[in-house]
């Protein structure tokens, strides 16, 4: 077994397992706009067409609804498609596809069919691009039964998770957020998988309990290292998954910590915060609570152009700072 | 060694596609599943009147033609996407009605053990890959399974069915160009029964014929009266060489009617009786094909009537059947949602 451990990008560490797939299983190939000889608007597929051929790395038209269907139908009937999104915010183009078919066809086929494709949303803000490329639209798709959700925030994770998704016999729709793309982190080499729907402690602790998807896991932990100067001992919950939740994870660290703060990137209303928050407030956890539950997320408002104002919408790290300071110290 | 043709005689070579390509036996057949298919429809109703299924459903009388001729051509593992109006192209395609009635009851020895319905009535087994409750929803799939032909090898033709509303949905434009940029073997089925719920093609549709679209992705686009089995089975016999040579897509547009409304809320408000009495009377597909059958001989007056009647015996069954079956365990409601792991 080759357990050599490199420093990858996360968008190598992508490109990687997705190698890797193709190698494995000749039904895998991949599909989405630009990402042959272009190598991808975010160099994600990069030279694999060179390695693969056009017929395993397919460019498709500017049609985001026709070619997540025909990635559904392949995968229907045999093939497993990797189809990439060039931005997240155009799953709105294809949402009839995802949310009409992948996510129902086999329950509507009484279980005589599945559907075996991946799809890949590079997500969220931070690049400049405005408000129809920056969007996190996540908790749109955990809504859907019949979909799995997943948000790595590691290179290690954006392999494993991606080879656990091509595994995987059901829909998995994969949030990357563009910002992590060229953070490096240790990756080992060969094919290994992180498991689909289970969270991560990234950080032990025993004062809050901060629960933090994609690149606010990041945040967070930037932010409890700041706050261990103080004397506060943070607890970062690295959810991964959105569909299905780990349960059992947060539970059972906010049972450790008696205090919930929800860090997320999506607009604050109606999402994965509130789950989680609802989630806890139904659980046995709700009697070990010593505060209200805190949730920060993305302002009530489209992402702006302005940089500045761009910053703004999304929760920064001394916006976490200053929320767990006062969760713990009991301000709140 | 080459095949020699079949020798035809001067006469023989006057005579309509169907009568040339088949024999008397499969034609029988055609007429068999095409009653199969009415009197299903009709059945299917009659037990909705009956409150024996809720719901709602789209019946397909007067397409009966359509349904049989496209799909006569196909081998058992070619594969089909259908339509809210399916029923016929299920049974085409050789669905067994016993599980066709048992799922529209919502019965777990349906084609979809009750979770489906008429709206996606499927038969994975014989190529039918479900039908398809958002209009145009099929079309990219169907052309993702004609990719995984062409990939995997295997030989196998992809027929899209969809109706004239579904021409003006976006699915239809991305998913016919792409068709024809990879030259796949899927074949675009249009049938136009002339209105979209209520909508008719003349208030919806910019272009005279549906066909003429496929001009613009560089395909053939085949025009054929829908009611005349001999005319859709040609046209889909072309259509499945072309594709199994290799050489792309096709847009038949079959021009037929339904007698019955857009579903069980309709009101025929937007079509005149006269109109629809005259397909009936002048254009009924099952009619026109039985005419044609007495006329070379290949069947009479009583075989007619045997076959009705084992057609009536044939539902009768498939009603008492889905009526027999059992229910499915509320306890398995959130079964199939997910692939179970072992």
């Amino acid at each position: 077994m080759d357990t050599a451990v490199r420093e990858l990008s996360y968008a190598q560490a992508i490109q990687e397992a997705m190698a890797l797939a193709m190698e494995a299983d000749d039904r895998v190939f991949l599909m989405g706009e630009d990402i042959g000889v272009y190598g991808g608007a975010f160099q994600v597929t990069g030279d694999l067409v060179e390695r693969f051929g056009t017929d395993r790395v397919m460019d498709t038209p500017i049609s985001e609804l026709g070619g997540a269907g025909v990635a559904v139908g392949a995968a229907v009937t045999g093939m497993r498609p990797i189809f990439e999104f060039q931005f997240s915010d155009f799953a709105t183009l294809g949402m009839e596809q995802i949310v009409n078919q992948a996510a129902k066809m086999r329950f509507m086929l009484g279980g005589e069919v599945s559907v075996p494709v991946v799809m890949r949303f590079p997500a969220g803000s931070g690049t400049g691009a405005a408000a129809q490329h920056s969007q996190s639209l996540e908790a749109w798709l955990g809504h859907v039964p019949g979909l799995k959700v997943i948000q790595p925030a590691t290179p290690h994770d954006a392999k494993g998770m991606l080879l656990a998704a091509v595994a995987d016999p059901d829909p998995v729709m994969i949030f990357e957020h563009k910002l992590l793309y060229k953070m490096k982190g240790p990756v080992p080499e060969g094919h290994y998988t992180v498991p689909i729907g289970k969270a991560e402690i990234r950080r032990e602790g025993r004062d809050l309990t901060i629960v933090a998807t994609s690149i606010m896991v990041h945040k967070a932990l930037e932010a409890a290292e700041a706050l261990a100067g103080e004397g506060m001992d943070i607890e970062v919950i690295d959810l991964r998954s959105i569909r299905p939740i780990d349960r059992d994870t947060v539970i059972g660290s906010v049972k450790k910590t008696s205090k919930l703060l929800c860090v997320y990137e999506a607009v604050k209303t109606l999402g994965i915060g509130a789950e989680v928050s609802a989630m806890i407030a139904e659980s046995e956890a709700f009697d070990y609570l010593d505060a209200p539950i805190v949730r920060l997320g993305g302002a009530e408002t489209p992402i702006p152009y302005n940089p500045d104002l761009e910053k703004a919408t999304v929760p920064q790290v001394p916006d976490i700072v200053a929320a767990a300071r006062d969760l713990v110290k009991g301000v709140r | 060694m080459a095949t020699a043709r079949k020798a035809i005689s001067p006469e023989q070579t006057n005579l309509p596609f169907a009568y040339r390509q088949y024999s008397p036996d499969q034609l029988r057949d055609v007429l068999r599943k095409m009653y199969l298919i009415r009197r299903f429809e009709e059945g299917a109703e009659d037990s909705y009147m009956r409150g024996l299924i809720h719901g709602t459903m789209h019946l397909s009388i007067g397409q009966e033609a359509s349904a049989m001729g496209i799909c006569m051509p196909l081998h058992e593992d070619d594969q089909i996407t259908s339509t809210h109006r399916g029923h016929g192209h299920c049974i085409a395609k050789g669905a067994d009605v016993k599980r066709m009635f048992a799922e529209f009851f919502g019965k777990t020895t349906g084609y979809c053990k009750g979770r489906g319905g008429s709206m996606h009535i499927a038969d994975v087994a014989k190529g039918n890959l479900g039908a398809n409750g958002i209009v145009a929803g099929g079309i990219p799939i169907a052309v993702g399974a004609a990719l995984s032909s062409k990939r995997m090898k295997t030989g196998k033709v992809v027929i899209s069915f969809f109706g004239d509303g579904a021409n003006n949905e976006g699915a239809f434009h991305e998913a016919l160009n792409m068709a024809s940029i990879w030259k796949l073997p899927v074949i675009f089925v249009c049938e136009n029964n002339g209105y979209g719920m209520s909508t008719s093609t003349a208030r919806s549709t910019a272009v005279k014929n549906i066909a003429d679209r496929a001009a613009a992705y560089s395909m053939p686009g085949v025009i054929v009266d829908g009611n005349n089995f001999s005319e859709v089975a040609e046209a889909s016999q072309a259509a499945v060489e072309r594709a199994r040579a290799g050489e792309g897509p096709t847009l038949i547009e079959s021009k037929t009617y339904r007698y019955r409304g857009h579903s069980k809320s309709d009101r025929n408000r937007y079509r005149t009786k006269e109109e629809i009495e005259d397909w009936i009377t002048n254009r009924d597909p099952i009619l026109l094909f039985e005419t044609e059958l007495k006329e070379f001989g290949i069947i009479d007056e009583k075989g007619i009537e045997a076959v009705r009647e084992s057609v009536k015996q044939e539902i009768a069954d498939g009603i008492e059947f889905a009526k027999q079956s059992p229910a499915p365990e509320l306890s398995d409601l959130g079964r199939y949602v997910y692939t179970e792991v072992a």
